[in-house]
């Protein structure tokens, strides 16, 4: 009993230590990818990492990305930063990006991947100062940060509200997971309602904010908010429709962050969250070509990277539109600078997308994503959101992109970017 | 005054609330009463039920499916038995907390490599729409959770005074050898107490469930029960509940008094203080038995 | 073994109070030094230095602080990593914000923790077992909120803050194989100082608390201050690690690294190590680690063998499995933890191969 679990475990370990040097093809490339099937975040986590793979089979099916053709390797890591870690110095000789999937692991490997010219692409992540590319040179938000949402939907309040003047007055509350992620929209906030003149006020949910009697109580009850924005995560997401028709808060006054803005986010939560809103920069469903070339190309070949009814939701879309982002700075990076591709052309890259909405046509995309454009100064960050419904079967847009207020956000990412710089000089 | 209309409702919500915890602290209790083990895998024996009720769900009716649950849980609570506790014979009871801590991870894993990661609705057709009660709003859910906890604090408290197989269970907390000595069989009691706190799982897994929707932050809940058990004495049933509506109800006006001046997000380690509190007054809980013992 | 212990005598306490009595121990050791030292930054490649080496090297000294208390002193704790958060966080401001050297970082960064720790352990005078764990499982909870809310800690809403560029004494510390060496002085010299403690009357008073308080206490040993002395020496350890690990292995103070999960996992660490075992921490740590790390590189490797057939998001969930099936293997098979495995072996060797 003894000995064969002993050889079991020594041949584990003896494929483990073999597995990262199996032998990549001439012109396919290893992506090695972090994401997570488990633990508490794995519905964004499966969800992303499987649409990023099903953009890449279906490159694949069609020939490659400029005669390139992708092998990935996932790297599960249970949302834990050190295997995270663990996976980017594996894979970093190869690796082209690394998308960490999470703001603990982009703080981990911002300065490794600076070092190490290897490009981090942080798609709708935390770290909204990231945009300025002289800070985080190697950071890439590419769309909205989370200031920019947060200051479009209160463009969205606003716009329903008929003028920003009419904010003056209004009450709103923000109710957020109490962790850095959730309390990241605060200090636009509490600027926008400086400036704008509305009242605003927070309400932690300690992680990981599945209980929330006391704080809706207080929004609908004592606080009296006129709108309520969510920055919640995974159950906490779901938790307020149900919360919120028991205080008898209205559900079209409270919008959330697009973490919970997904079919996972509000399907549990059953008949409460017919209606719900949410700011999205990729819109869901199968009506796209790109999606019908996935379930054809892909899934019915059988090489789909997740279930097939999963397709076309927002977090696989999202994926899609990962994978979309990547290979057009592959694109830009071989037509500029050639074979083979490395974590430095990847930069050049992704500092020089350009996608139009004619481009974005015909990527079979049209309608789904924003236009994208970045310089190396700015990475992307400062540009709009749609507002999605949710009507009981999908996610449909209600409005079309809205703008931030782009002097305010790009003001707030300029203080910022100057304090983490001078965190990351220290005092001499 | 409208600060009191407030408190009212903070205490209201606050206390059916305390009632779904103690839903959970009920699981905890039992095997601490019947095996002086303290069962860290609580919570993830609660996502496996409720995960096992969903999937069966679809294809057949709410009575079936619960009966599925049970028996899931009944198969469980017999392997645990045989595979981890009986090895574990009379170890310190650190190790069988460690295992506990192993039969979690165990759990967790094979339910979502069964049933999948993304979170569940669980409808049972109850009305999310709140009764109305002199402006003060009451949840459904709440309110049936807190009937079925009564119901079964009841039931377990006639099972563990009246019945000879709940006094067998007493006689094994009380003394391992004594009880072996008179013909009670120690596996036997702990696969009875397993499978009765695979029951617990499944209504707790059904009210949180119907609540929040099934996936994995179910397993979370377990530390909402920790301050419970503290409080309420750790192997009291009646403890379990009066200490939850404690819980429940100072959470809430924590949060909502004492939150607003400190920057919020006090509710998850008020409890923790009250426990503190009452760990140093009295260790024993509100209904502990007070045991004379080296500290 | 090549080795006997008979035919080694000792003419003095001196000699015989040695850490390692017999010769070629002491020459084993020192042969392992040396590996550690030079060998291994030599030859290691920058992916077993960073991705493996550092953060098992950190978590080593954390689980080794934990295990003074839980295995030396039999006091159970569930809030070790909001100790290293304290460490972390203490040093990077230290270090960053205002400048002061490194070295004096670490010693700020294990007092404020130890400091703390006093504060954790004041409870434990009247309370033990399962109900001091959910003392310092308080103590978790209350440690995060304050790092997060308190403005001046946590630098803003993100509670993370940046580590400027390491350098230590004036050297500057780039490299790999420099952070690592940086590790393994840190670590090398506080075991040392622990396994001297242990040894010392401070440690054989740990144990008789651990063995039987009553009796300790008739011994004239004073319970009040032992048993904070325990708290306040494995906060110590704990705030260097969180430290280091924030300096060599995060490059980042974030109070995300610091949860309640992390907290466990040490606990994990201590308890599959072997509790009461200065070796045990460290081979611990390196099981809790790495095991992750090889199941699902060895789950990939099956997956992908058995031509996609698995899919990958059982592969995930099979490593739970695997990870939890195997704290119970370990639980069932060998509860003294991997310390006892290894004496174990070391006994079979010696007799071999004439084992009679």
């Amino acid at each position: 009993m003894r000995r064969t679990t002993c050889t079991v475990l020594a041949g584990l370990l003896l494929a483990a230590l073999v597995a990262p040097l199996a032998p990549a093809l001439a012109e396919e490339i290893l992506l090695p990818l972090i994401i997570y099937r488990t633990g508490p975040f794995a519905p964004g986590g499966s969800g992303i990492g499987g649409g990023m793979e099903d953009y890449f089979a279906l490159m694949n099916a069609k020939g490659g990305v400029e005669g390139v053709t992708f092998k990935w390797e996932e790297c599960e890591t249970a949302y834990d930063t050190a295997r995270g870690v663990e996976c980017y110095e594996r894979h970093k000789a190869k690796a082209i990006f690394f998308s960490p999937l999470s703001t603990g692991k982009t703080y981990a490997l911002a300065e490794r991947s600076e070092k190490d010219k290897i490009p981090l692409l942080t798609l709708g992540y935390g770290r909204s100062e990231s945009t300025d590319g002289k800070t985080w040179p190697y950071l890439f938000p590419v769309v909205a940060n989370y200031w920019s949402q947060a200051s479009a939907m209160i463009n969205y309040i606003a716009q329903k509200e008929g003028g920003i003047d009419k904010l003056k007055g209004k009450k709103i509350a923000l109710l957020h997971l109490d962790v850095p992620y959730g309390r990241e929209p605060i200090p636009i906030l509490e600027r926008l309602a400086r400036e704008k003149g509305f009242e605003f006020r927070n309400f932690p949910l300690p992680s990981p904010g599945i209980e929330q009697s006391a704080a809706w109580v207080d929004i609908a009850r004592r606080y009296k908010a006129d709108y309520t924005l969510q920055w919640n995560w995974g159950a906490s997401c779901t938790a307020p429709y149900k919360e919120m028709q028991k205080v008898n808060y209205p559900i079209e006054k409270f919008m959330s962050v697009w973490w919970c803005g997904s079919e996972e986010d509000v399907r549990p939560a059953g008949e409460a969250a017919v209606g719900a809103i949410a700011a999205a920069f990729n819109i869901g469903g199968r009506q796209y070509p790109v999606m019908q070339e996935i379930l054809d190309k892909v899934h019915k070949a059988g090489k789909g990277n997740l279930d097939t009814e999963r397709v076309g939701t927002i977090f696989h879309s999202r994926g899609v539109v990962h994978g979309i982002i990547l290979t057009e700075a592959m694109r830009i990076a071989i037509k500029a600078k050639g074979k083979p591709l490395t974590g430095e052309k990847m930069e050049y890259g992704l500092s020089n997308l350009n996608i139009t909405n004619a481009r974005i046509k015909e990527l079979g995309a049209e309608g789904m994503m924003p236009e994208i454009k970045t310089t190396p100064e700015n990475h992307g960050g400062i540009s709009g959101v749609k507002m999605i419904k949710w009507d009981g079967k999908a996610w449909a847009p209600i409005t079309d992109w809205i703008q931030p207020d782009v002097a305010v956000v790009s003001d707030q990412v300029k203080i910022t970017a100057e304090k983490v710089r001078a965190e990351k000089a220290g005092k001499k | 005054m409208p600060d009191l209309l407030f408190a009212i409702e903070l205490t209201i919500s606050g206390l059916l609330n305390g009632v779904m915890y103690a839903l959970v602290a009920l699981g905890f209790v039992l095997i601490y009463k019947a095996s002086g083990v303290f069962n860290f895998a609580q919570g993830a024996m609660t996502l496996f039920a409720a995960l096992a009720l969903v999937g069966i769900l679809a294809r057949v009716g709410l009575g079936l499916a619960i009966v599925f649950a049970i028996a899931v849980m009944v198969v469980f609570a017999f392997a645990m038995e045989r595979v981890v506790l009986r090895p574990l014979v009379g170890r310190p009871p650190l190790s069988i907390f460690m295992a506990t801590i192993g039969v979690s991870f165990v759990l967790e894993g094979v339910a979502q490599s069964i049933w999948g990661a993304e979170p569940k609705g669980l409808n049972l057709g109850m009305s999310a729409r709140p009764i109305e009660i002199g402006g003060v709003y009451i949840g459904r859910v709440e309110l049936y959770s807190a009937a079925a906890a009564a119901a079964l604090v009841a039931v377990l408290i006639w099972f563990f005074q009246k019945t000879t197989i709940g006094l067998g269970l007493r006689a094994v907390s009380d003394d391992h050898e004594a009880a072996l000595s008179v013909g009670i069989s120690l596996r036997r009691v702990w696969a009875i107490t397993w499978t009765i706190a695979g029951l617990v799982a499944v209504a707790a897994g059904i009210a949180w469930g119907t609540r929040l929707g099934v996936h994995f932050a179910v397993v979370l809940i377990a530390f909402k029960a920790l301050p419970v058990i503290i409080i309420g004495g750790i192997e009291s049933i009646p403890g379990a509940i009066l200490a939850g509506l404690i819980v429940g109800a100072t959470e809430n006006l924590a949060e909502g008094f004492i939150g607003p001046a400190v920057g919020g997000g006090v509710k998850d380690f008020f409890p923790y203080l009250i426990a503190l509190l009452f760990l140093l007054i009295r260790p024993y809980g509100l209904f502990g038995r007070e045991i004379i013992e080296r500290v | 073994m090549i080795y006997r212990e008979t035919g080694v005598f000792h003419a003095g306490y001196r000699e015989d109070m040695r850490i390692f009595p017999l010769f070629l121990d002491r020459a084993g050791m020192a042969l392992v030094l040396v590996v550690l030292f030079v060998g291994v930054p030599l030859v290691a490649s920058e992916y077993w230095l960073k991705g493996l080496l550092i953060p098992v090297l950190c978590y080593s000294l954390a689980a080794l602080g934990l295990n003074l208390l839980t295995g030396y002193t039999g006091l159970l704790s569930l809030g070790h990593s909001a100790l290293m958060a304290v460490g972390a966080y203490a040093a990077v401001i230290a270090y960053g914000r205002y400048g002061i050297s490194m070295p004096v970082a670490f010693a700020l960064a294990g007092t404020m923790a130890a400091a703390v720790g006093f504060l954790v352990g004041v409870p434990s005078l009247r309370i033990k077992g399962f109900y001091l764990a959910v003392s310092t499982l308080a103590v978790q909870f209350i440690i995060e909120w304050v790092m997060t809310h308190v403005g001046w800690i946590s630098g803003g809403v993100h509670a993370t803050i940046n580590v400027p560029p390491l350098r230590f004494l004036g050297l500057p510390l780039d490299t790999a194989g420099e952070k690592y060496v940086l590790c393994l002085v840190v670590v090398a010299g506080m075991t040392l100082f622990a396994k001297n403690l242990v040894r010392t009357k401070i440690g054989r008073a740990w144990m008789a608390i651990r063995d039987r308080d009553v009796a300790a206490e008739i011994m004239g040993i004073s319970l009040f201050k032992y048993k904070l002395m325990a708290f306040m020496v494995s906060s110590f350890y704990a705030g260097v690690a969180g430290a280091l690990l924030a300096f060599a292995f995060y490059q980042a103070a974030n109070i995300e690294e610091f949860t309640l999960a992390s907290s466990i996992r040490i606990l994990g660490m201590v308890l599959i190590g072997g509790l009461g075992s200065i070796l045990g921490s460290f081979l611990g740590a390196a099981f809790v680690v790495l095991l992750p790390i090889l199941i699902a590189n060895g789950l990939h490797v099956a997956a992908g063998l058995s031509g996609g057939l698995v899919r990958t998001d059982v592969v995930a969930n099979m490593e739970l499995v695997v990870f939890g099936g195997l704290i119970l293997f370990f639980l069932i098979v060998e509860p003294l933890g991997l310390a006892r495995l290894w004496k174990t072996f070391k006994d079979y060797l010696r007799l071999w191969p004439f084992p009679y």
